[in-house]
């Protein structure tokens, strides 16, 4: 069957004989989007974190019929080099990642987070943010998350004014 | 690309499968007493690097932009490594850090590590050679830049990639444009240390944008024209044998391409990850099982007393006997690797060829092992490794690769295949349980008298692919379990190690830092026991116990260090209490102090304070990063993982109920102290995972007056 949804801001439709495929292989292997990882495939590590319609998903448990007519949000559309989004940036300059498999994934859920909670609290972070690193690198993280808050309440100021 | 390579004759080479192999086969019949020091030596894992191809051009390549490809040996697998050559190769080549792009060398075009990524030697065992290659490679370049401009070499001024005499330039790339000779002269002398430009500074790590950005640049992401996807059995049971398989269903199954029927594997091959998984599912597959294991099974095995024993270290007296003799026992349990990226691999054999890209800390043995099962020419099997999800000794195994070269020439198409969660967490080769039995008298003074360590452990090293098989049985302990096994404190006059081998039914192997976790919580929970009995301060105990020499000194300034940092008192203030511990692991000492509460019943981590003396830190930003990473890692592991097995399965099978440490876990603050004791880079990677289980368990000693003595800590 046909599935079509806006990714990144492209709108694409993809043919699929099993419409419950999870969506992390129409975006890692038919979309060739690698960035959005493969973890653990039952939802409980986070590395395949994505945004349907600004909520923060783990695509590898979210079946691809759903996606239809979504607008899909992955690592690759957050932002880009040359225009980091707020949490990007904050990610470059507390100089977070280790071996980065799973940063996209902790990107994404932060970006989201930071949608519906602008300032979080250390409490706000714990309890949002459970995805898992192995190479432990939670304690930077948490610093680049109040890091983006900052950077992107800043930048939104900046619009407002 | 302007180089040109002579021919790839190894004119500096350093050995076959290594200095252990060597060292052990020299001590064939020597006696136990000069084992003892060969063991020390090989624990201190300073060891030079091993590897192949050590001219200057098969490490640097000079693109037309005039950027320096540097061909790694060794792996990148987040611990940084990546950024730390690149800092040493841009201040002898004279370059800017931005000119310089570091790739993993394959086997077909750049120099390959004998052993393997590990070990925590990446930085320190290329130190020397790489500076030289480079400083070589810049010589190189400044004679063909004399040349073009008929000038003196010795008159010529090197910046950031060009190269001027008087008023005239050439960038490396135009000097070096139309080589198609290499000559390769003297190692030139190398800079002081204090005149580098990059090493000691904490340069971003290379690979930040890529890894920001969410690049392909994962074993799981490669991908060929074509490329097909595979699946293969595996039995879910300990000590299964391969029976029979009914593949009938599969067959019949959406995508699928070919069912490979081998002697020692059954796979698939389909055309999407969902059906060649779904289709392995479907193989109805009879395994013969000899026992159903459980955890109590094991527990029994993994006792002192059990297996055979081999004393590590021996000074002055044993212990004894007698009322006045301290004892206390510890345990740690079965650990997973769970790194983030599943082993997987991508393979293309074509004809008499193969190519393999993979996350692999083995390149050499990779390609090895795919040649002798298709029984291909190793030159002509290309292992391209990628960046890795995570290594932590994991991926020091890879029979994956030679499953996906069997079924990609089976369907004569790439195969591409990686493990599903459950096949990574029942088929790993897990961190060894471990038993411990310390004893100990002290003097009058309230000083250690006589100390004995007595561990059992799995096999680490031993019946690993990695190493010589005669090995173990020459060296008579096994040279991973071991680490940490040795008493640290050398000025007490009497000490015994003894290390106890059992070989358990399921594989046990690499966990990153090896024995060093589980035996530090052992040396450095019961330090702090006999400090409290002797009535000492546990900081002053411990350096009061600590020889003269330099490795003694040494750890006993990362010990003031680490106490004054954190302003260690024995006191509880505020419901807080500060716990001591520390190591010395490589060669590297560590030591830290966790500050810790409890809540809800919960051991609760605020602060951790490290100091580490790892010599010259290439990157100390890095170097931080690694400790920060190591201490959260060993908490997890101290704190919360723990395998079972349950009616002859490993259990459990996915992160949750495999329980990790997680953000919340995290300390708030950690504090990282660097000394450098010695002029030269030491280990890092594995050193600061040592003292953190001892830290927190003493900790919450002077909370609650409870000792925990067995990981997972545990309250309750």
């Amino acid at each position: 069957m046909k599935i079509s949804f806006t990714i990144n801001g492209t709108q694409r439709s993809v043919d699929i004989a099993d419409e419950n495929t999870p969506l992390l292989w129409v975006i890692r292997d038919m979309l060739d989007l690698k960035g959005t990882k493969f973890g653990c495939g039952k939802a409980a590590c986070g590395a395949c974190t994505i945004h349907v319609d600004g909520q923060a998903i783990r695509s590898c448990s979210y079946a691809v019929k759903f996606a239809q007519g979504k607008q899909i949000t992955t690592i690759e559309g957050l932002g880009s080099e040359d225009d980091p989004h707020p949490v990007q940036q904050a990610w470059i300059e507390e100089i977070v990642p280790q071996c980065g498999y799973c940063q996209p994934g902790f990107m994404m859920a932060t970006a989201a987070l930071l949608e519906q909670v602008p300032d979080p609290t250390d409490e706000d972070i714990d309890k949002n943010i459970v995805n898992v690193c192995r190479c432990a690198t939670y304690y930077r993280m948490r610093k680049a998350i109040h890091r983006a808050a900052e950077l992107k309440g800043r930048s939104s100021n900046t619009i407002n004014s | 690309m302007g180089k040109k390579k002579i021919s790839r004759r190894k004119f500096l080479v350093r050995g076959g499968l290594g200095t252990i192999g060597m060292l052990a086969l020299g001590t064939y019949v020597l006696r136990n007493p000069i084992r003892r020091k060969l063991l020390d030596f090989v624990n201190s894992a300073d060891l030079p690097y091993q590897g192949s191809g050590m001219e200057p051009m098969v490490w640097f390549e000079v693109s037309k932009d005039n950027t320096i490809i540097l061909h790694s040996p060794k792996v990148e697998m987040g611990q940084g490594t990546f950024t730390s050559l690149a800092q040493m190769a841009a201040d002898e080549l004279e370059v800017n850090m931005n000119q310089i792009e570091v790739v993993h060398a394959a086997t077909t075009t750049g120099s390959i590590d004998a052993l393997s990524t590990g070990g925590s030697t990446s930085v320190s065992s290329l130190w020397q050679p790489l500076r030289e290659l480079a400083a070589t490679m810049r010589e190189m370049i400044k004679n063909e830049a004399a040349k073009k401009l008929g000038a003196e070499a010795n008159s010529l001024h090197l910046k950031d990639g060009v190269i001027s005499s008087g008023d005239k330039q050439l960038t490396y790339a135009e000097a070096v444009a139309d080589i198609t000779e290499w000559e390769v002269p003297d190692t030139p002398p190398l800079k002081e240390i204090k005149h580098y430009k990059y090493v000691g500074k904490p340069i971003p790590r290379i690979d930040l944008n890529a890894k920001v950005f969410g690049d392909p640049i994962f074993g799981i992401d490669a991908e060929m024209p074509n490329m097909l996807y595979g699946a293969v059995v595996r039995p879910t049971r300990i000590g299964s044998k391969f029976v029979s398989a009914d593949t009938v269903a599969a067959e019949n199954m959406p995508g699928v391409v070919k069912i490979v029927k081998e002697d020692d594997f059954v796979g698939v091959v389909a055309s999407s990850y969902i059906e060649a998984n779904n289709a392995k599912e479907a193989i109805e597959v009879t395994w013969e099982v000899e026992k159903d294991w459980q955890t109590s099974d094991i527990e029994a095995m993994m006792k002192v007393g059990n297996g055979n024993p081999m004393t590590i270290q021996k000074e002055g007296d044993e212990v004894g006997e007698g009322e006045n003799v301290i004892t206390a026992e510890f345990t740690s349990p079965i650990g997973a690797h769970a790194q983030m990226e599943p082993n997987g691999v991508l393979a293309s054999v074509e004809g008499h060829k193969a190519t393999i890209k993979i996350s692999t800390q083995v390149v050499g043995m990779t390609r090895k092992e795919v040649a002798t099962r298709l029984g291909l020419d190793e030159e002509d099997v290309n292992v391209i490794p990628t960046y890795l999800g995570g290594g932590f000794g994991r991926r020091l195994h890879t029979p994956h690769a030679v499953q996906a070269a069997v079924m990609s020439k089976a369907v004569r198409k790439p195969v591409k295949y990686y493990f599903t969660l459950k096949e990574e967490f029942q088929h790993d080769m897990f961190r060894p349980p471990t038993h411990h039995v310390l004893k100990a008298t002290l003097k009058e003074n309230g000083m250690i008298h006589a100390i004995e360590h007595h561990f059992s452990s799995g096999d680490v090293a031993i019946d690993s692919p990695l190493l010589p098989s005669v090995a173990h049985t020459i060296m008579g302990a096994d040279i991973g379990a071991i680490r940490g096994g040795f008493c640290q404190y050398r000025a007490i006059p009497n000490i015994r190690s003894v290390s106890w081998h059992v070989t358990l039914p399921f594989a046990t192997s690499w966990w990153r830092s090896l024995g060093l976790l589980a035996n530090t919580f052992a040396w450095e929970s019961f330090m702090d026991e006999l400090a409290l009995k002797a009535g000492k301060d546990p900081v002053t105990f411990r350096i009061a116990q600590a020889q003269d020499d330099k490795a003694g000194k040494r750890l006993k300034a990362v010990m003031e260090a680490a106490a004054e940092k954190a302003g260690y008192t024995d006191e509880v203030v505020n419901g807080r209490a500060m716990g001591f511990a520390a190591s010395t692991d490589a060669g590297t000492p560590c030591a830290q102090v966790a500050e810790v509460s409890i809540e809800d019943g919960q051991i609760k981590v605020h602060k951790v304070t490290c100091a580490m003396d790892p010599g010259v830190a290439v990157n100390p930003d890095q170097v931080r990063a690694q400790c920060e990473g190591a201490i959260i890692m060993g908490m997890s592991a101290a704190m919360h993982e723990q395998m079972f097995v349950e009616n002859g399965e490993l259990r459990p099978v996915i992160y949750g109920p495999y329980d990790m440490a997680l953000m919340k876990h995290a300390p708030k603050e950690i504090d990282v102290v660097l000394l450098q004791g010695i002029e030269k880079p030491g280990p890092v990677g594995e050193p600061p995972l040592g003292p953190i289980g001892a830290a927190v368990a003493n900790a919450v000693f002077r909370l609650t007056g409870k000792r925990l003595r067995n990981m997972p800590l545990n309250l309750a």
